[in-house]
Protein backbone atom coordinates (compact mmCIF):
# COMPACT_ATOMS: atom_id res chain seq x y z
CA UNK A 1 0.00 0.00 0.00
CA UNK A 2 2.72 2.53 0.38
CA UNK A 3 3.20 2.86 -3.42
CA UNK A 4 -0.46 4.38 -3.10
CA UNK A 5 1.15 7.12 -0.45
CA UNK A 6 1.44 9.78 -2.85
CA UNK A 7 -1.37 8.73 -5.54
CA UNK A 8 -4.88 10.57 -6.21
CA UNK A 9 -7.93 8.41 -4.88
CA UNK A 10 -8.87 8.45 -9.00
CA UNK A 11 -5.53 6.92 -9.63
CA UNK A 12 -5.83 4.29 -7.00
CA UNK A 13 -9.42 3.31 -7.87
CA UNK A 14 -8.62 3.22 -11.70
CA UNK A 15 -5.52 0.96 -10.84
CA UNK A 16 -8.01 -1.31 -8.87
CA UNK A 17 -10.32 -1.07 -11.93
CA UNK A 18 -7.90 -2.14 -14.31
CA UNK A 19 -6.81 -5.42 -12.59
CA UNK A 20 -10.16 -6.92 -12.32
CA UNK A 21 -10.76 -5.50 -15.80
CA UNK A 22 -8.06 -7.90 -16.71
CA UNK A 23 -10.38 -11.02 -15.18
CA UNK A 24 -13.74 -9.68 -15.61
CA UNK A 25 -15.42 -9.06 -19.61
CA UNK A 26 -18.16 -7.50 -18.07
CA UNK A 27 -16.67 -3.84 -16.97
CA UNK A 28 -16.92 -1.30 -19.20
CA UNK A 29 -15.55 2.12 -17.83
CA UNK A 30 -16.47 5.46 -19.41
CA UNK A 31 -14.88 8.63 -19.32
CA UNK A 32 -16.60 12.13 -20.36
CA UNK A 33 -13.18 13.30 -21.64
CA UNK A 34 -11.63 13.03 -18.18
CA UNK A 35 -8.82 11.82 -17.64
CA UNK A 36 -5.80 10.44 -14.72
CA UNK A 37 -2.35 9.26 -15.51
CA UNK A 38 -3.81 5.47 -14.18
CA UNK A 39 -6.28 6.05 -17.22
CA UNK A 40 -3.93 5.71 -20.18
CA UNK A 41 -2.98 2.38 -19.15
CA UNK A 42 -6.85 1.40 -18.79
CA UNK A 43 -8.13 3.03 -22.07
CA UNK A 44 -4.95 1.64 -24.25
CA UNK A 45 -5.17 -1.93 -22.80
CA UNK A 46 -8.86 -2.46 -23.32
CA UNK A 47 -9.61 -0.45 -26.19
CA UNK A 48 -12.86 -2.18 -26.27
CA UNK A 49 -14.28 -1.31 -22.95
CA UNK A 50 -12.93 1.68 -22.74
CA UNK A 51 -15.14 4.97 -24.24
CA UNK A 52 -14.61 8.06 -24.21
CA UNK A 53 -18.39 9.75 -24.63
CA UNK A 54 -17.02 13.18 -25.19
CA UNK A 55 -17.72 16.12 -23.20
CA UNK A 56 -21.44 14.94 -22.92
CA UNK A 57 -22.19 13.76 -19.30
CA UNK A 58 -25.75 13.64 -19.77
CA UNK A 59 -24.96 11.40 -22.33
CA UNK A 60 -22.38 9.76 -19.93
CA UNK A 61 -24.80 8.50 -17.92
CA UNK A 62 -27.22 6.91 -20.46
CA UNK A 63 -24.96 5.10 -22.08
CA UNK A 64 -23.69 3.89 -18.71
CA UNK A 65 -27.44 2.96 -17.72
CA UNK A 66 -28.15 0.77 -21.06
CA UNK A 67 -24.70 -1.22 -20.62
CA UNK A 68 -26.15 -1.89 -16.80
CA UNK A 69 -29.46 -3.09 -18.28
CA UNK A 70 -27.68 -5.27 -20.00
CA UNK A 71 -25.73 -6.61 -17.32
CA UNK A 72 -22.20 -5.06 -17.35
CA UNK A 73 -20.73 -3.29 -14.31
CA UNK A 74 -19.95 0.07 -15.69
CA UNK A 75 -17.61 2.72 -14.39
CA UNK A 76 -18.41 6.13 -15.37
CA UNK A 77 -15.36 8.88 -15.04
CA UNK A 78 -16.30 12.84 -14.70
CA UNK A 79 -15.34 16.09 -12.68
CA UNK A 80 -17.64 15.59 -9.81
CA UNK A 81 -20.10 18.95 -10.17
CA UNK A 82 -20.64 18.28 -13.64
CA UNK A 83 -21.55 14.40 -13.35
CA UNK A 84 -23.79 15.42 -10.06
CA UNK A 85 -25.07 18.06 -11.17
CA UNK A 86 -25.07 18.69 -14.79
CA UNK A 87 -26.85 15.17 -15.00
CA UNK A 88 -29.27 14.63 -11.95
CA UNK A 89 -32.26 14.03 -14.20
CA UNK A 90 -30.43 10.97 -15.96
CA UNK A 91 -28.87 10.02 -12.65
CA UNK A 92 -32.69 9.84 -11.09
CA UNK A 93 -34.55 8.11 -13.66
CA UNK A 94 -32.12 6.27 -15.02
CA UNK A 95 -29.76 5.38 -12.06
CA UNK A 96 -31.86 5.77 -8.97
CA UNK A 97 -35.81 4.94 -10.53
CA UNK A 98 -34.55 2.37 -12.95
CA UNK A 99 -32.41 0.23 -10.12
CA UNK A 100 -35.80 0.37 -7.85
CA UNK A 101 -37.04 -2.14 -10.73
CA UNK A 102 -33.85 -3.95 -12.52
CA UNK A 103 -30.51 -3.87 -11.02
CA UNK A 104 -28.17 -1.43 -12.14
CA UNK A 105 -24.49 -1.57 -11.41
CA UNK A 106 -23.18 1.84 -12.46
CA UNK A 107 -20.41 3.98 -10.61
CA UNK A 108 -20.23 7.17 -10.63
CA UNK A 109 -16.79 9.07 -10.29
CA UNK A 110 -16.55 12.28 -9.26
CA UNK A 111 -13.61 13.82 -8.89
CA UNK A 112 -12.40 17.39 -7.75
CA UNK A 113 -15.49 17.12 -4.90
CA UNK A 114 -15.81 20.26 -2.58
CA UNK A 115 -13.20 22.76 -2.91
CA UNK A 116 -10.25 20.65 -4.81
CA UNK A 117 -10.23 22.51 -7.36
CA UNK A 118 -9.47 25.65 -5.63
CA UNK A 119 -8.79 28.14 -7.70
CA UNK A 120 -11.22 27.57 -10.95
CA UNK A 121 -14.00 29.04 -9.29
CA UNK A 122 -17.68 28.21 -7.96
CA UNK A 123 -18.75 26.35 -11.39
CA UNK A 124 -15.89 23.94 -10.83
CA UNK A 125 -16.38 24.08 -6.61
CA UNK A 126 -18.89 20.95 -5.93
CA UNK A 127 -20.62 22.17 -2.32
CA UNK A 128 -24.06 20.28 -3.14
CA UNK A 129 -23.04 17.11 -3.69
CA UNK A 130 -23.06 15.12 -0.44
CA UNK A 131 -26.70 16.59 -0.12
CA UNK A 132 -28.10 15.76 -3.53
CA UNK A 133 -26.72 12.70 -4.05
CA UNK A 134 -27.56 11.20 -0.37
CA UNK A 135 -31.61 12.43 -1.61
CA UNK A 136 -31.41 9.89 -4.22
CA UNK A 137 -33.46 6.70 -3.42
CA UNK A 138 -31.40 3.48 -4.18
CA UNK A 139 -28.00 5.08 -4.03
CA UNK A 140 -24.47 4.60 -2.16
CA UNK A 141 -22.98 6.88 -1.45
CA UNK A 142 -18.87 6.93 -1.09
CA UNK A 143 -17.43 10.17 0.50
CA UNK A 144 -13.26 8.21 1.34
CA UNK A 145 -10.84 10.39 3.73
CA UNK A 146 -7.41 8.24 1.97
CA UNK A 147 -6.55 5.62 -1.09
CA UNK A 148 -6.86 2.63 1.51
CA UNK A 149 -10.36 3.18 1.61
CA UNK A 150 -10.81 4.11 -2.03
CA UNK A 151 -8.38 0.84 -2.85
CA UNK A 152 -11.44 -1.60 -0.28
CA UNK A 153 -13.76 -0.22 -2.28
CA UNK A 154 -13.02 -1.91 -5.50
CA UNK A 155 -14.47 -5.17 -4.56
CA UNK A 156 -17.42 -3.94 -3.12
CA UNK A 157 -18.13 -2.22 -6.47
CA UNK A 158 -18.54 -5.21 -8.04
CA UNK A 159 -20.03 -6.76 -5.80
CA UNK A 160 -23.03 -4.84 -4.48
CA UNK A 161 -25.17 -4.14 -7.66
CA UNK A 162 -27.01 -0.99 -7.52
CA UNK A 163 -26.03 2.69 -8.17
CA UNK A 164 -22.89 4.08 -6.79
CA UNK A 165 -21.40 7.99 -6.24
CA UNK A 166 -18.26 7.93 -5.63
CA UNK A 167 -16.82 11.70 -4.76
CA UNK A 168 -12.71 11.40 -5.00
CA UNK A 169 -10.75 14.71 -3.97
CA UNK A 170 -8.92 15.35 -7.08
CA UNK A 171 -5.40 16.04 -4.98
CA UNK A 172 -2.90 13.19 -3.16
CA UNK A 173 -4.16 12.94 0.45
CA UNK A 174 -2.01 10.92 3.48
CA UNK A 175 -3.15 7.44 3.63
CA UNK A 176 -5.09 7.05 7.08
CA UNK A 177 -6.14 3.48 7.07
CA UNK A 178 -2.62 1.87 6.22
CA UNK A 179 -2.44 -0.21 9.62
CA UNK A 180 -5.94 -0.19 10.47
CA UNK A 181 -6.71 -3.87 10.46
CA UNK A 182 -10.35 -3.99 12.21
CA UNK A 183 -11.59 -1.58 9.53
CA UNK A 184 -15.58 -3.22 8.49
CA UNK A 185 -16.30 -0.31 5.16
CA UNK A 186 -20.00 -1.51 5.04
CA UNK A 187 -20.55 0.27 9.03
CA UNK A 188 -19.70 3.42 6.59
CA UNK A 189 -17.51 5.35 9.51
CA UNK A 190 -14.37 4.43 11.57
CA UNK A 191 -13.79 5.93 14.70
CA UNK A 192 -10.18 7.50 13.87
CA UNK A 193 -9.71 8.58 17.24
CA UNK A 194 -11.09 7.84 20.52
CA UNK A 195 -11.02 10.87 22.91
CA UNK A 196 -13.68 12.73 25.46
CA UNK A 197 -16.50 15.06 25.11
CA UNK A 198 -16.05 16.35 21.91
CA UNK A 199 -15.92 14.40 18.70
CA UNK A 200 -15.22 15.58 15.53
CA UNK A 201 -17.18 13.92 12.98
CA UNK A 202 -15.83 14.78 9.53
CA UNK A 203 -15.74 13.35 5.65
CA UNK A 204 -12.87 13.22 2.73
CA UNK A 205 -10.33 15.80 3.20
CA UNK A 206 -11.70 17.31 6.35
CA UNK A 207 -10.68 14.10 8.07
CA UNK A 208 -7.16 15.12 7.82
CA UNK A 209 -8.15 18.80 9.32
CA UNK A 210 -10.16 17.33 11.95
CA UNK A 211 -6.98 15.31 12.68
CA UNK A 212 -4.60 18.18 12.47
CA UNK A 213 -6.68 19.72 14.88
CA UNK A 214 -6.57 16.82 17.19
CA UNK A 215 -2.41 17.23 17.59
CA UNK A 216 -3.02 20.64 19.02
CA UNK A 217 -6.20 19.34 21.46
CA UNK A 218 -5.14 15.96 22.63
CA UNK A 219 -8.60 14.50 24.33
CA UNK A 220 -11.54 15.27 20.91
CA UNK A 221 -12.30 12.18 19.65
CA UNK A 222 -12.39 11.81 15.66
CA UNK A 223 -14.97 9.77 13.46
CA UNK A 224 -14.35 9.65 9.96
CA UNK A 225 -17.92 9.20 7.63
CA UNK A 226 -16.87 7.73 4.89
CA UNK A 227 -20.30 5.74 3.26
CA UNK A 228 -23.03 8.86 4.11
CA UNK A 229 -25.68 6.68 2.53
CA UNK A 230 -26.39 4.10 3.60
CA UNK A 231 -24.32 3.30 6.87
CA UNK A 232 -25.21 1.86 10.29
CA UNK A 233 -26.68 4.68 11.71
CA UNK A 234 -27.16 2.01 15.05
CA UNK A 235 -23.53 1.85 15.54
CA UNK A 236 -22.61 5.72 14.56
CA UNK A 237 -24.71 6.74 17.32
CA UNK A 238 -23.21 4.08 19.75
CA UNK A 239 -19.98 5.65 19.21
CA UNK A 240 -21.15 9.35 19.44
CA UNK A 241 -23.18 8.33 22.43
CA UNK A 242 -20.05 8.34 24.64
CA UNK A 243 -19.14 12.09 24.12
CA UNK A 244 -20.91 15.35 25.22
CA UNK A 245 -20.40 17.22 22.18
CA UNK A 246 -20.46 16.61 18.45
CA UNK A 247 -19.10 19.07 16.05
CA UNK A 248 -19.64 18.46 11.96
CA UNK A 249 -17.11 19.51 9.71
CA UNK A 250 -17.85 19.34 5.59
CA UNK A 251 -16.62 21.00 2.67
CA UNK A 252 -20.23 21.63 1.37
CA UNK A 253 -22.31 23.49 1.84
CA UNK A 254 -23.88 23.56 5.77
CA UNK A 255 -27.24 23.66 7.01
CA UNK A 256 -28.66 21.73 3.62
CA UNK A 257 -28.91 17.86 3.54
CA UNK A 258 -24.58 17.62 4.26
CA UNK A 259 -22.83 15.21 6.55
CA UNK A 260 -24.45 17.51 9.22
CA UNK A 261 -28.28 16.72 8.46
CA UNK A 262 -27.32 13.31 8.63
CA UNK A 263 -25.41 13.62 12.01
CA UNK A 264 -28.34 15.84 13.39
CA UNK A 265 -30.84 12.96 12.38
CA UNK A 266 -28.76 10.33 14.02
CA UNK A 267 -28.95 11.74 17.16
CA UNK A 268 -32.43 13.25 17.13
CA UNK A 269 -33.97 10.09 16.48
CA UNK A 270 -31.92 8.39 19.38
CA UNK A 271 -33.03 10.94 21.92
CA UNK A 272 -29.84 11.93 22.86
CA UNK A 273 -28.29 14.36 25.34
CA UNK A 274 -25.67 14.33 23.04
CA UNK A 275 -25.70 18.22 21.32
CA UNK A 276 -24.60 18.63 17.86
CA UNK A 277 -22.74 21.76 19.44
CA UNK A 278 -21.72 23.07 15.51
CA UNK A 279 -21.61 22.58 12.06
CA UNK A 280 -18.87 23.85 10.12
CA UNK A 281 -18.56 23.73 6.23
CA UNK A 282 -19.04 26.83 4.00
CA UNK A 283 -21.64 28.90 4.54
CA UNK A 284 -24.63 29.62 2.12
CA UNK A 285 -22.53 31.83 -0.34
CA UNK A 286 -20.74 31.10 -3.42
CA UNK A 287 -17.20 31.52 -3.01
CA UNK A 288 -15.38 33.58 -5.63
CA UNK A 289 -12.53 34.34 -3.74
CA UNK A 290 -9.08 32.97 -4.98
CA UNK A 291 -7.01 31.01 -2.99
CA UNK A 292 -5.20 28.09 -1.23
CA UNK A 293 -7.87 25.78 -0.10
CA UNK A 294 -6.82 26.38 3.77
CA UNK A 295 -7.95 30.48 3.20
CA UNK A 296 -10.77 29.62 1.20
CA UNK A 297 -11.94 27.37 4.62
CA UNK A 298 -10.66 30.12 6.94
CA UNK A 299 -13.26 32.32 5.17
CA UNK A 300 -15.77 29.84 6.14
CA UNK A 301 -14.53 29.20 9.60
CA UNK A 302 -13.52 25.62 9.17
CA UNK A 303 -9.50 26.11 8.70
CA UNK A 304 -7.79 24.53 11.39
CA UNK A 305 -7.09 27.35 13.50
CA UNK A 306 -10.70 28.36 13.46
CA UNK A 307 -12.10 24.42 14.63
CA UNK A 308 -9.07 24.77 17.34
CA UNK A 309 -10.63 27.91 18.49
CA UNK A 310 -14.31 26.73 18.73
CA UNK A 311 -13.29 23.76 21.02
CA UNK A 312 -11.23 25.78 22.93
CA UNK A 313 -13.89 28.36 23.59
CA UNK A 314 -16.32 25.15 24.16
CA UNK A 315 -13.87 23.50 26.98
CA UNK A 316 -13.55 27.09 28.41
CA UNK B 1 -43.59 -14.29 -43.73
CA UNK B 2 -45.15 -11.40 -45.14
CA UNK B 3 -48.28 -10.52 -42.77
CA UNK B 4 -52.10 -9.56 -43.96
CA UNK B 5 -51.95 -5.89 -44.25
CA UNK B 6 -55.72 -6.33 -43.93
CA UNK B 7 -55.62 -8.09 -40.83
CA UNK B 8 -52.95 -5.30 -39.30
CA UNK B 9 -55.45 -2.45 -40.37
CA UNK B 10 -57.97 -4.04 -38.74
CA UNK B 11 -55.96 -4.51 -35.48
CA UNK B 12 -54.62 -0.79 -35.73
CA UNK B 13 -58.77 -0.28 -35.71
CA UNK B 14 -59.22 -2.29 -32.75
CA UNK B 15 -56.38 -0.70 -30.86
CA UNK B 16 -57.42 2.90 -31.34
CA UNK B 17 -61.11 1.37 -30.06
CA UNK B 18 -59.53 0.22 -26.90
CA UNK B 19 -57.50 3.54 -26.07
CA UNK B 20 -60.72 5.31 -26.09
CA UNK B 21 -61.56 3.11 -23.87
CA UNK B 22 -59.18 3.35 -21.65
CA UNK B 23 -59.60 6.96 -22.08
CA UNK B 24 -63.20 6.50 -20.66
CA UNK B 25 -62.12 5.02 -17.94
CA UNK B 26 -59.79 7.59 -17.23
CA UNK B 27 -59.18 10.95 -19.25
CA UNK B 28 -55.44 11.41 -17.25
CA UNK B 29 -54.04 9.69 -20.48
CA UNK B 30 -52.19 11.61 -23.45
CA UNK B 31 -55.03 10.37 -25.99
CA UNK B 32 -53.71 12.33 -28.84
CA UNK B 33 -50.47 11.38 -28.50
CA UNK B 34 -51.01 7.64 -27.92
CA UNK B 35 -52.89 7.90 -31.55
CA UNK B 36 -50.28 8.92 -33.39
CA UNK B 37 -48.05 5.83 -32.86
CA UNK B 38 -50.87 2.76 -33.25
CA UNK B 39 -49.66 1.87 -36.82
CA UNK B 40 -45.85 1.51 -35.48
CA UNK B 41 -47.15 -0.44 -32.73
CA UNK B 42 -49.24 -2.63 -34.61
CA UNK B 43 -46.44 -3.13 -37.29
CA UNK B 44 -43.18 -3.92 -34.59
CA UNK B 45 -45.80 -6.17 -32.77
CA UNK B 46 -48.78 -8.12 -34.65
CA UNK B 47 -46.11 -7.87 -37.60
CA UNK B 48 -43.48 -9.62 -36.26
CA UNK B 49 -41.01 -7.30 -36.53
CA UNK B 50 -40.07 -7.42 -32.91
CA UNK B 51 -38.84 -10.53 -31.38
CA UNK B 52 -40.67 -10.99 -27.84
CA UNK B 53 -41.31 -13.72 -25.42
CA UNK B 54 -45.02 -12.50 -23.45
CA UNK B 55 -43.79 -15.53 -20.94
CA UNK B 56 -40.24 -14.47 -20.24
CA UNK B 57 -39.73 -10.39 -20.78
CA UNK B 58 -36.28 -10.49 -20.04
CA UNK B 59 -35.34 -13.33 -22.63
CA UNK B 60 -31.76 -12.29 -23.99
CA UNK B 61 -32.87 -13.15 -27.72
CA UNK B 62 -35.82 -10.50 -27.50
CA UNK B 63 -35.26 -7.16 -29.52
CA UNK B 64 -35.32 -3.97 -26.85
CA UNK B 65 -38.12 -1.62 -27.50
CA UNK B 66 -37.19 2.07 -25.47
CA UNK B 67 -40.51 3.91 -25.77
CA UNK B 68 -38.90 7.51 -25.25
CA UNK B 69 -42.24 8.93 -25.30
CA UNK B 70 -43.99 6.93 -23.06
CA UNK B 71 -46.98 8.90 -22.34
CA UNK B 72 -47.71 8.06 -26.19
CA UNK B 73 -47.80 4.85 -25.39
CA UNK B 74 -51.23 3.82 -23.49
CA UNK B 75 -52.32 2.46 -26.85
CA UNK B 76 -49.85 -0.23 -26.51
CA UNK B 77 -51.62 -1.84 -23.23
CA UNK B 78 -54.39 -3.56 -25.16
CA UNK B 79 -51.05 -4.93 -27.26
CA UNK B 80 -49.65 -6.14 -24.79
CA UNK B 81 -52.17 -7.27 -23.12
CA UNK B 82 -53.89 -9.12 -26.38
CA UNK B 83 -50.40 -10.91 -26.89
CA UNK B 84 -50.28 -11.86 -23.21
CA UNK B 85 -47.81 -10.00 -21.62
CA UNK B 86 -50.41 -9.24 -18.52
CA UNK B 87 -54.12 -9.71 -18.12
CA UNK B 88 -56.66 -8.38 -20.39
CA UNK B 89 -58.40 -7.63 -16.93
CA UNK B 90 -55.78 -4.90 -16.61
CA UNK B 91 -57.44 -3.14 -19.41
CA UNK B 92 -60.52 -2.13 -16.87
CA UNK B 93 -58.30 -0.65 -14.23
CA UNK B 94 -55.78 1.78 -16.10
CA UNK B 95 -55.02 4.54 -13.71
CA UNK B 96 -56.67 3.16 -10.75
CA UNK B 97 -55.74 2.48 -7.38
CA UNK B 98 -53.36 -0.29 -7.50
CA UNK B 99 -52.98 -1.11 -10.79
CA UNK B 100 -49.52 -1.23 -12.47
CA UNK B 101 -50.85 0.89 -15.53
CA UNK B 102 -50.48 4.09 -14.98
CA UNK B 103 -51.22 7.56 -17.45
CA UNK B 104 -47.31 6.98 -18.33
CA UNK B 105 -46.11 3.53 -18.51
CA UNK B 106 -43.20 2.17 -16.47
CA UNK B 107 -41.05 -0.27 -16.43
CA UNK B 108 -42.57 -2.33 -14.21
CA UNK B 109 -44.80 -2.32 -16.95
CA UNK B 110 -44.14 -5.97 -18.21
CA UNK B 111 -42.50 -5.35 -21.64
CA UNK B 112 -41.03 -2.29 -20.97
CA UNK B 113 -37.56 -1.94 -20.76
CA UNK B 114 -36.81 1.36 -19.50
CA UNK B 115 -38.21 4.35 -17.26
CA UNK B 116 -38.45 7.33 -19.66
CA UNK B 117 -41.46 9.41 -18.14
CA UNK B 118 -38.63 12.62 -18.08
CA UNK B 119 -38.20 13.45 -22.19
CA UNK B 120 -34.72 12.70 -24.10
CA UNK B 121 -33.12 10.28 -22.06
CA UNK B 122 -34.57 7.00 -24.55
CA UNK B 123 -31.96 7.41 -27.76
CA UNK B 124 -28.88 7.63 -24.61
CA UNK B 125 -30.13 4.34 -22.71
CA UNK B 126 -30.71 2.60 -25.79
CA UNK B 127 -27.15 3.59 -27.50
CA UNK B 128 -25.64 1.67 -24.19
CA UNK B 129 -27.66 -1.11 -24.86
CA UNK B 130 -27.22 -1.56 -27.88
CA UNK B 131 -23.63 -0.73 -27.70
CA UNK B 132 -23.83 -3.79 -24.90
CA UNK B 133 -25.35 -6.25 -27.14
CA UNK B 134 -23.02 -5.62 -29.80
CA UNK B 135 -20.21 -6.64 -27.66
CA UNK B 136 -22.04 -9.88 -26.59
CA UNK B 137 -22.36 -10.61 -30.48
CA UNK B 138 -26.15 -10.37 -30.03
CA UNK B 139 -28.57 -10.78 -33.16
CA UNK B 140 -31.20 -8.69 -30.82
CA UNK B 141 -32.14 -5.30 -32.42
CA UNK B 142 -32.82 -1.82 -30.35
CA UNK B 143 -35.74 0.18 -31.31
CA UNK B 144 -36.94 3.37 -29.93
CA UNK B 145 -40.19 5.24 -30.57
CA UNK B 146 -38.90 8.87 -29.77
CA UNK B 147 -41.78 11.65 -30.53
CA UNK B 148 -40.65 15.00 -32.53
CA UNK B 149 -40.73 17.62 -29.73
CA UNK B 150 -39.10 16.03 -27.54
CA UNK B 151 -35.92 15.96 -30.04
CA UNK B 152 -35.79 19.53 -28.85
CA UNK B 153 -33.69 17.89 -25.64
CA UNK B 154 -30.10 18.65 -25.85
CA UNK B 155 -29.39 14.87 -24.90
CA UNK B 156 -31.07 13.55 -27.81
CA UNK B 157 -28.23 15.01 -29.83
CA UNK B 158 -25.56 13.67 -27.57
CA UNK B 159 -26.83 10.12 -28.14
CA UNK B 160 -27.49 11.17 -31.99
CA UNK B 161 -23.72 12.02 -32.53
CA UNK B 162 -22.88 9.17 -30.06
CA UNK B 163 -24.95 6.33 -32.36
CA UNK B 164 -22.77 7.20 -35.47
CA UNK B 165 -19.53 7.68 -33.94
CA UNK B 166 -19.63 4.13 -32.41
CA UNK B 167 -21.57 2.81 -35.82
CA UNK B 168 -24.28 1.00 -33.63
CA UNK B 169 -25.77 -0.43 -36.60
CA UNK B 170 -28.10 -2.94 -34.35
CA UNK B 171 -30.18 0.71 -33.58
CA UNK B 172 -33.68 1.46 -35.22
CA UNK B 173 -34.84 4.77 -34.03
CA UNK B 174 -38.40 5.50 -35.09
CA UNK B 175 -40.08 9.17 -35.02
CA UNK B 176 -43.54 9.57 -34.35
CA UNK B 177 -43.46 12.75 -35.95
CA UNK B 178 -46.77 13.95 -35.20
CA UNK B 179 -45.68 17.86 -35.92
CA UNK B 180 -47.71 19.01 -32.44
CA UNK B 181 -46.01 19.24 -29.02
CA UNK B 182 -47.97 20.11 -25.64
CA UNK B 183 -48.45 24.03 -27.18
CA UNK B 184 -48.30 24.20 -30.59
CA UNK B 185 -46.90 22.79 -33.98
CA UNK B 186 -43.36 22.19 -33.30
CA UNK B 187 -42.51 23.98 -36.15
CA UNK B 188 -43.46 27.44 -34.50
CA UNK B 189 -41.36 26.70 -31.13
CA UNK B 190 -38.36 25.19 -32.69
CA UNK B 191 -38.30 24.37 -36.74
CA UNK B 192 -36.67 20.87 -36.95
CA UNK B 193 -37.20 21.18 -40.82
CA UNK B 194 -35.40 19.29 -43.01
CA UNK B 195 -34.97 16.63 -39.94
CA UNK B 196 -33.99 14.18 -42.83
CA UNK B 197 -30.95 16.29 -43.40
CA UNK B 198 -30.39 16.70 -40.27
CA UNK B 199 -29.64 13.00 -39.47
CA UNK B 200 -28.48 12.33 -42.86
CA UNK B 201 -25.38 14.77 -42.02
CA UNK B 202 -25.04 13.25 -38.11
CA UNK B 203 -24.06 9.50 -40.48
CA UNK B 204 -27.63 8.11 -39.74
CA UNK B 205 -29.91 6.23 -43.01
CA UNK B 206 -32.90 7.81 -42.81
CA UNK B 207 -36.27 6.55 -44.39
CA UNK B 208 -39.46 8.89 -44.68
CA UNK B 209 -43.12 7.05 -44.26
CA UNK B 210 -46.58 7.63 -44.05
CA UNK B 211 -46.85 6.44 -40.37
CA UNK B 212 -50.07 5.68 -41.15
CA UNK B 213 -49.72 3.17 -44.16
CA UNK B 214 -49.37 0.45 -42.11
CA UNK B 215 -48.01 -1.62 -45.27
CA UNK B 216 -45.13 1.36 -45.13
CA UNK B 217 -44.51 1.13 -41.73
CA UNK B 218 -44.27 -2.35 -41.80
CA UNK B 219 -42.27 -2.50 -44.63
CA UNK B 220 -39.99 0.22 -44.02
CA UNK B 221 -39.19 -1.03 -40.69
CA UNK B 222 -38.34 -4.59 -42.00
CA UNK B 223 -36.22 -3.61 -44.51
CA UNK B 224 -34.26 -1.32 -41.96
CA UNK B 225 -33.97 -3.93 -39.30
CA UNK B 226 -32.32 -6.30 -42.31
CA UNK B 227 -29.98 -3.77 -43.88
CA UNK B 228 -26.50 -4.42 -43.02
CA UNK B 229 -24.44 -1.38 -42.42
CA UNK B 230 -21.85 0.80 -40.48
CA UNK B 231 -24.89 3.46 -39.33
CA UNK B 232 -27.98 3.69 -37.02
CA UNK B 233 -30.62 3.90 -39.09
CA UNK B 234 -34.46 6.43 -38.18
CA UNK B 235 -37.30 6.09 -39.62
CA UNK B 236 -39.52 9.36 -39.68
CA UNK B 237 -42.80 8.07 -39.63
CA UNK B 238 -45.45 10.93 -40.72
CA UNK B 239 -48.35 10.66 -38.37
CA UNK B 240 -51.21 13.21 -37.30
CA UNK B 241 -51.64 13.53 -33.53
CA UNK B 242 -55.41 12.05 -32.27
CA UNK B 243 -55.37 10.09 -35.94
CA UNK B 244 -58.75 8.73 -35.85
CA UNK B 245 -60.57 11.20 -33.34
CA UNK B 246 -61.89 14.52 -35.94
CA UNK B 247 -62.01 17.02 -32.64
CA UNK B 248 -58.38 16.07 -32.04
CA UNK B 249 -56.66 15.71 -35.49
CA UNK B 250 -54.13 18.35 -36.51
CA UNK B 251 -55.41 20.79 -33.56
CA UNK B 252 -52.46 22.04 -32.18
CA UNK B 253 -53.78 21.81 -28.25
CA UNK B 254 -54.84 18.66 -28.82
CA UNK B 255 -52.34 17.31 -26.13
CA UNK B 256 -54.28 19.37 -23.35
CA UNK B 257 -57.83 18.87 -25.04
CA UNK B 258 -60.27 16.68 -23.06
CA UNK B 259 -63.23 15.25 -24.60
CA UNK B 260 -66.81 14.62 -22.71
CA UNK B 261 -67.99 11.39 -22.64
CA UNK B 262 -70.57 11.51 -25.05
CA UNK B 263 -68.33 12.92 -27.44
CA UNK B 264 -65.96 9.86 -27.10
CA UNK B 265 -69.33 7.86 -27.48
CA UNK B 266 -69.74 9.68 -31.16
CA UNK B 267 -66.69 8.99 -32.06
CA UNK B 268 -66.91 5.40 -31.18
CA UNK B 269 -70.58 5.13 -32.63
CA UNK B 270 -69.77 6.64 -36.01
CA UNK B 271 -65.77 5.18 -36.48
CA UNK B 272 -65.21 2.56 -34.46
CA UNK B 273 -68.41 0.43 -34.63
CA UNK B 274 -69.51 0.22 -31.20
Amino acid sequence: MSSNQLKTMRDIFIDGVYEKMKKNKQIFFLSADFGAPALDKLRKDFKDRFINVGIAEQNLINIAAGLALENYIVYAFAIAPFMTMRTYEQIRQNLSISSQINPVNVNLIGVGTGLSYDLSGPSHHCLEDISIMRLLPNFIVFSPSDGKLVDEFVDYSIRIKKPKYLRFDSKPLPLLYDEIQDLNLENGFYELKKGKKICLVSTGYMTHTALRVAKKINDIGIVDAFILKPLNEKLLFKTLAKYDYVITIEEGFINNGGLDSLISKILHDNQSNVKLINRLGINDKHIFDLGERDYLHKLNNCDKESIIKIIRDINE
Amino acid sequence: MMPNINELKKKALWVRKETLEIYRITSDIRLASSLSPVEIFVALYYGKILKYNPKNTRWEGRDRFIISKPHGAVSLYPILADLGFFDKKELKRVCQKSSFLGSIPDAIVPGFETVNGALGHGLGVACGIALGLKKKNSHSKVFILSGDGELNEGAVWEAIMFASHHRLDNLILIIDNNKISMLDYCKNIIDLTPLEEKFRIFKWKVKTVNGHNIKEVYDSLKSLKEEKGNYPKVLIANTIKGKGVPQLENNPLCHIKSLKEDEIINVLKDYYEL
